[in-house]
């Protein structure tokens, strides 16, 4: 189950939000859900169309960073937000992330939009393991 | 912290309060608006005055919030051989910025169709997720608008001749380069041109407060000549188009950091040598951002020219509807300033502020050259924005840079629990102020109380003589991304 909260005293003109994950795959899922949160509530999305994804990055943080990103990017040429996405992560030399995502095409008279997310930042973005699978701090520039 | 009073309005905090500082920060700020000031300002502009080459200060303005990278609010310059670029000193919304423009008309005329302009400027300037503008191109015209900014609109019909010179750097700068923008950002903006956005970009209908001219003699320059007078204020920036630029090179940034040795004190000020082939390209790449949001705000202008002819019968030009100004409040720019008692080239990052050139300087139009660049400070939607102009203590002070707006204190959340967007619209229109919003959730997330007191943020200002109050204008319609 995707699971995240956000923080409202970091940044306060943008977003910010903690994320969870029993497997890191999970964990990504989660950040994903939380940037469509920002915009949309994301129940409300069915999941009609569909994208394939694939990243490649050296380390999580940059995946992380290069992930919400291509959602923020499709997001714009698309016009598409997300709801559903079912992702595989596997590491080799570098991390790979692969996978597909659902969404819904933008329209104000089914959906209630809240704000445009521009981008993720880099400011106090952190990956980690944690006791029980993994946790992820975002902040977006909304 | 140690933060150390140097004289009213100014504080600083030396470089011995952390390990790594090559410059003292100051912050330009009242007793009062210091106690409130956000921690964070004080964590991120010490970090900023750690970034190589940077000269005299980091600056902070008195509307400075926490935001990524610099603060919100942040001013700092660099050494062009030594120094850096950093696109979280510019922040993503590459020249995000504030236009202004008046009308020959009063409240009293426009009071009778204001909802019907509302409406139609509501149909004109699309706002909101995924909106897209009428202008119409392909990549090479797209290419073409990065590069002349401004004058590519006036050439295609959005604007007339006397529009470049009332923009600053006539809405096109120099050393644009379409070949060091991806593919993605340009897919990204193409069909974004004439669009409002969302978050705090707004289009708003204002009156002149003539009871509120503080400075007379610029007010009349500014064609303020009649009580109540119609203005209209544009704030947006350069849409995705810019946020992807900002995007790409934070990554390319974050690999030549190791490749130059650079380390910074938080991963948003990732930053390449200034003088490098990283720097240069990103240089190039935001000088296409910052033009294609020149002419966004040229476009919705045009589109603002037409909804006022549609309304009133008239043609926009016997409407006098002359642009005052129009700033970039998040760019960097290369300009002349005062090093060490010498006069230098260095690459000023201003993010959430202002340039305030005064009098007498070379780049302020000639018409405005006796009262200094005007500077335009847009508050919250339910409160006043103002027009001011640049000093020469600003030159001398803060390298030409004053604030922007008034500065967030309350979390978007927080606001939202305060208030629900329809409540909020209707209170908005008790007190006089129209409102068309695209979304509910986001008009809430604007609410006035989520926002510094702006007349004390413009009162910092003109008390540190910064920059020099001119007039109050009063919102009575806003059009809501």
């Amino acid at each position: 189950m995707p699971n995240f909260k956000f923080l409202e005293d970091i940044a306060i003109a943008d977003a910010a939000f903690e994320a969870y994950g029993d497997t890191l795959e999970e964990l990504f899922e989660s950040c994903a859900l939380a940037t469509f949160e920002v915009m949309v509530d994301t129940k409300n999305i069915k999941p009609e169309q569909k994208e394939e994804i694939q990243i490649d990055d050296l380390n999580l943080e940059d995946l992380l960073f290069d992930f919400i990103s291509e959602l923020v990017y499709l997001k714009d040429v698309r016009k598409v937000l997300f709801s559903r996405f079912d992702l595989h992560i596997s590491k080799n030399k570098e991390y790979s992330l692969k996978g597909t995502i659902w969404g819904e095409k933008i329209d104000y008279k089914k959906q209630e939009i809240r704000r445009d997310v521009k981008a993720i930042t880099y400011h106090m973005l952190e990956v980690k393991r944690i006791d029980k699978g993994w946790k992820a701090q975002v902040i977006l520039d909304t | 912290m140690q933060v150390k009073k140097i004289e009213d309005y100014i504080w600083e905090i030396p470089v011995t309060e952390k390990e790594g500082m090559r410059v003292p920060a100051r912050i330009i700020a009242s007793e009062k608006i210091m106690k409130e000031m956000d921690q964070g300002v004080y964590n991120q502009i010490t970090n900023v005055a750690c970034l190589p080459g940077i000269q005299n200060y980091a600056y902070c303005m008195p509307d400075g919030h926490w935001g990524y990278g610099f603060p919100i609010g942040g001013v700092a310059a660099f050494d062009l051989k030594e120094g850096v670029i950093s696109p979280g000193g510019i922040g993503f919304d590459i020249n995000c910025g504030v236009r202004s423009i008046r009308t020959n008309l009063t409240f009293e005329e426009l009071k009778p169709k204001l909802n019907e302009l509302m409406d139609t400027l509501y149909r004109l300037v699309p706002a909101g997720v995924g909106s897209t503008g009428f202008v119409k191109l392909n990549i090479e015209r797209f290419k073409e608008l990065m590069v002349k900014g401004v004058d590519w609109c006036i050439q295609n019909g959005y604007g007339w001749e006397e529009d470049r010179e009332r923009i600053e750097q006539g809405g096109r700068i120099q050393g644009a380069n379409p070949d060091k923008v991806s593919q993605k950002a340009i897919s990204r903006g193409m069909d974004q041109a004439g669009t409002l956005g969302s978050g705090n970009h707004y289009l708003e209908l204002q009156v002149a407060q003539t009871d509120k001219i503080f400075y007379p003699k610029a007010a009349k320059v500014f064609g303020i000549d009649r009580p109540d007078q119609i203005f209209v204020m544009i704030h947006c920036g350069s849409r995705g188009f810019g946020h992807q630029i900002a995007t790409d090179y934070l990554r390319v940034f974050t690999e030549a950091m190791r490749k130059y040795n650079i380390r910074v004190l938080d991963k948003e000020l990732a930053c390449a040598p200034y003088n490098s082939p990283e720097g240069q390209d990103y240089y190039g790449a935001m000088v296409c951002a910052a033009n294609s949001a020149f002419a966004n705000r040229q476009v919705i202008l045009h589109r603002v020219r037409e909804a006022f002819s549609q309304v009133f019968h008239k043609e926009p030009k016997d409407l006098g509807m002359h642009i005052i100004y129009d700033v970039a409040h998040n760019i960097a720019k290369l300009e002349e300033h005062l090093v060490n008692g010498e006069k230098k080239k260095v690459l000023v990052h201003r993010k959430g502020a202002t340039r305030s050139f005064g009098p007498g300087h070379p780049d302020v139009p000639e018409f405005y050259r006796q009262i200094g660049q005007p500077v335009i400070v847009g508050g919250s939607m339910e409160t006043s924005s103002y027009l001011l102009v640049g000093s020469q203590r600003a030159m001398d002070l803060t390298m030409g840079s004053t604030m922007h707006g008034s500065g967030r204190t309350m979390s978007r959340e927080a606001a939202k629990r305060r208030v629900r967007g329809y409540e909020l619209m209707k209170s908005m229109e008790e007190r006089g102020i129209a409102v068309r919003a695209v979304s509910m959730p986001g008009l809430a997330e604007e609410a006035g109380f989520a926002y510094k007191n702006i007349s004390e943020v413009v009162d910092a200002v003109d008390c540190a003589g910064i920059s020099r109050k001119v007039i109050e204008l009063k919102p009575i319609g806003n059009i809501k991304g």
